[in-house]
């Protein structure tokens, strides 16, 4: 067959999503020689048509469907229908990225083991080692073109990064680099190097950021088996008598109802949308939702620890002046309990630009202080600080009582912080306030958490059927022919920002579908 | 907190145009013929208010000046940016007379919360907000009505209608976009010398 294909066809892969798992999985399938189907909310937007402007940019590429949040998170106060800042476009969140690629560490795979029993904590080993995941990892990071792997080159480091340095080498941190990046440091895999624009949020212009939207899904499209359907809403995955997946309902770019046969489902809606289709699916053989035997369906739902903190100086540093994450410093990624918390976190330089700062600096906050914050704008250096959180069952994705559009209720998102990552996040900002400190700031800005951007663990892979909804190949425990290929499988968060780890996870995902589609065991 | 929100998350239409291009140029004489100072920097006149040195002025279509001026005065102290003229902070809270204009409920949202703000004013012993003379002091009376959605929509709309204007970047020494140039990589990225 050649696509397109038609809805009827139910030996198709449909894969829901076309971002970091479900746009390298539906690649990797059709290279494969596997009819694909991927089913995309968002239209397509490509390099020429992003737009270097934050709040135009937001309002091209931010998913803003309605949700609802609950919870004592802040996010739930200044943004309560914004809970994520993530991407509705083909490509997904690879459009909106910094680029940092990052292995999970060892010990972040065993983090029951390695942490032992925390009071409040769901914690569990993920039923995947990273000497399995290594030879993937390697895959992953030779196709994004990761810098510092593969013999490719640091990217330069711009201001921002040179402040950072100066600050890492005071404090005596030993791991301080401009990061293992998937922006090309020089022209690579039809892609051009990065130019320094400032908007690796707003989608990379120059397309030097890796990203599923103008290379894994045009490269699939090109091999004749893979069909991208935009503007394409799920609403529910069906089942046929037996309990196997038989096809995803969903609306078309019309407004019609359409119903696409399929051999296998993969969810791939980034950690929000995953859990509330499963739970949307409900039927009166599976009444509590697809998948969810467990009952761990939109549990466990992490977002990692996060915080900023900027600095002002007497001088200017000019932070938006190329890439948003231009350096890393990984030496609180260890697990040292000695610090008053379990796991670790990463410090990244981050840099937004004034729309952005008067947004998130300080929600809410007005007067005096806050002005005179945004007036040192030039002067400011900045980093954001990202580690392991907790999974919690009481973190979920819940259905809401609002509906969407088509009458299908919306995600609730509910969080709160585990005493674990208030330390973690405590910890971090002294760091992050004293490394600036020790390069002359006149003022530091400890900034809360922004509106979710890494969104894992609400359909968790788990050893054991009780304990997660997928076992360790993203394979749900319940029904065989459906999968989960975003981040949502996370068994726990890991310090690393996760595209690289979603990415390996999809490599070796689209292995297993191959491998159990020979055998006909889906 | 959901019309800050909703404000914060309709950023679609950045409120850029400035001032001067709704209103005819005009002299500092004539303005002044046709209005009174009532405190604060701003003259207000009929259907207008303007800079005190008539630098610009700006149309008001459905709220009266006197509102028009309050929330001047309003934006500048909820935001206080010193090295920035009025004709920045009018721009950023034109918008509202615009919605004013077209929806009677929020025009009346808008009179009543000046309204409330004046009478805290004159309980303090001034005229008015824009007659009470210290930052320190209006910045109280704001505090007192912190919590109305008058207030946080005013608050909320200015995180878009202020800090989203290209002279407020320049102001603030923030270049955007950078791609049609080149990119900053040989305009500067990495020039920092103090280090």
């Amino acid at each position: 067959m050649t696509a397109p294909f038609d809805v009827n066809d139910n030996s198709v892969v449909v894969i829901i999503g076309t971002g970091a798992g479900g746009g390298t999985l539906a690649h990797e399938l059709a290279l494969k020689g596997i009819d694909v189907v991927a089913l995309e909310a968002g239209g397509r937007h490509l390099p020429q048509d992003y737009i270097n402007d934050e709040w135009p940019s937001f309002s091209q590429l931010a998913l803003t469907d309605m949700r609802t949040t609950s919870g004592s998170w802040r996010v739930a106060k200044d943004f309560a229908n914004l809970p994520a800042w993530i991407v509705k476009a083909v490509g997904g969140s690879t459009v909106h990225w910094a680029g940092a690629s990052l292995r999970l560490q060892d010990h972040e795979f065993r983090a029951l083991s390695t942490y032992g029993e925390l009071e409040g904590a769901n914690l569990l080993d993920w039923p995947v080692t990273l000497a399995e995941l290594e030879p993937y990892y390697d895959k992953a990071e030779k196709k994004m073109g990761v810098t510092r792997t593969n013999g490719i080159p640091g990217l330069p480091g711009n201001n921002n990064f040179k402040v950072m340095k100066a600050g890492a080498d005071k404090l005596g941190y030993k791991d301080c680099h401009t990061g293992r990046m998937a922006i090309n440091s020089e022209p690579r895999d039809d892609r051009a190097s990065c130019q320094q624009l400032g908007f690796c949020f707003q989608g990379c212009k120059m397309g030097a950021k890796w990203s599923t939207a103008y290379s894994e899904i045009p490269r699939g499209e090109a091999t004749g088996h893979l069909e991208v359907r935009e503007h394409s809403l799920v609403l529910k995955i069906e089942h046929d008598a037996d309990g196997k997946i038989d096809g995803v309902v969903y609306q078309d770019k019309d407004g019609n109802q359409v119903k696409q046969m399929a051999r296998a489902v993969c969810v791939a809606g980034n950690s929000i949308e995953s859990p509330r289709m499963l739970l949307n699916s409900a039927s009166s053989m599976f009444p509590d939702g697809l998948a969810n035997s467990s009952g761990q369906v939109g549990k466990n739902y992490m977002r990692h620890m996060t915080g900023s903190v900027y600095a002002a100086f007497e001088q200017p540093v000019r932070m938006y002046r190329g890439t948003t994450m231009a350096g890393i410093i990984t030496d609180e990624a260890r697990h040292d309990p000695s610090r008053g918390f379990v796991g670790g976190y990463e410090m990244e330089t981050l840099s937004i630009g004034i729309p952005f700062m008067a947004a998130f600096l300080n929600p809410g906050a007005w007067g005096r202080e806050f002005a005179s914050a945004m007036d040192n704008y030039e002067n400011m250096a900045g980093m954001w600080l990202v580690g392991e959180d907790m999974p919690q069952e009481s973190n979920a994705i819940t259905l809401s009582e609002e509906k969407d559009q088509s009458g299908m209720p919306v995600a609730n998102v509910h969080f709160d912080d585990h005493p674990n990552d208030v330390a973690m996040r405590d910890h971090a900002y002294q760091q992050g306030m004293a490394l600036y400190d020790s390069v002359g700031a006149t003022q530091t800005y400890p900034t809360p958490p922004y509106p979710s951007t890494h969104n894992l663990g609400t359909l968790r892979m788990s050893e054991k059927p009780g304990d997660g909804v997928v076992n360790g190949f993203g394979q749900s425990h319940d029904i065989s022919n459906l999968f989960v290929s975003d981040g949502s499988q996370f068994t726990t968060g890991g310090a690393e920002n996760p595209t690289l780890t979603i990415v390996t996870l999809a490599i070796r995902q689209a292995d297993y579908i191959a491998q159990q589609m020979s055998e006909k065991s889906i | 907190m959901k019309a800050e929100n909703e404000q914060a998350l309709h950023f679609t239409k950045p409120q850029s145009q400035t001032p001067q291009s709704s209103f005819a140029k005009i002299t500092r004489r004539e303005l002044l013929k046709r209005s009174a100072a009532i405190g604060g920097s701003l003259i207000v006149g009929s259907g207008f208010i303007a800079g005190s040195t008539a630098s610009w002025a700006l149309e008001v279509k459905s709220l009266s000046p006197d509102t028009m001026a309050t929330l001047v005065q309003m934006a500048r102290d909820i935001y206080p940016h010193d090295s920035m003229g009025d004709e920045i902070y009018a721009a950023a809270v034109k918008a509202h007379d615009d919605k004013a204009a077209e929806d009677s409920e929020y025009k009346t949202m808008l009179e009543t919360g000046v309204d409330s703000l004046n009478a805290a004013a004159k309980q303090m012993g001034h005229a008015s907000y824009l007659a009470t003379g210290w930052e320190a002091e209006r910045t109280e009376l704001l505090k007192s009505i912190e919590s109305d959605g008058f207030f946080q929509t005013i608050r909320g709309g200015l995180v878009v209608g202020l800090y989203n204007q290209k002279a407020v970047w320049d102001a603030l020494g923030y270049e955007g976009s950078s791609y049609e140039k080149g990119g900053y990589l040989n305009r500067g990225f990495d020039d920092i010398k103090w280090l």
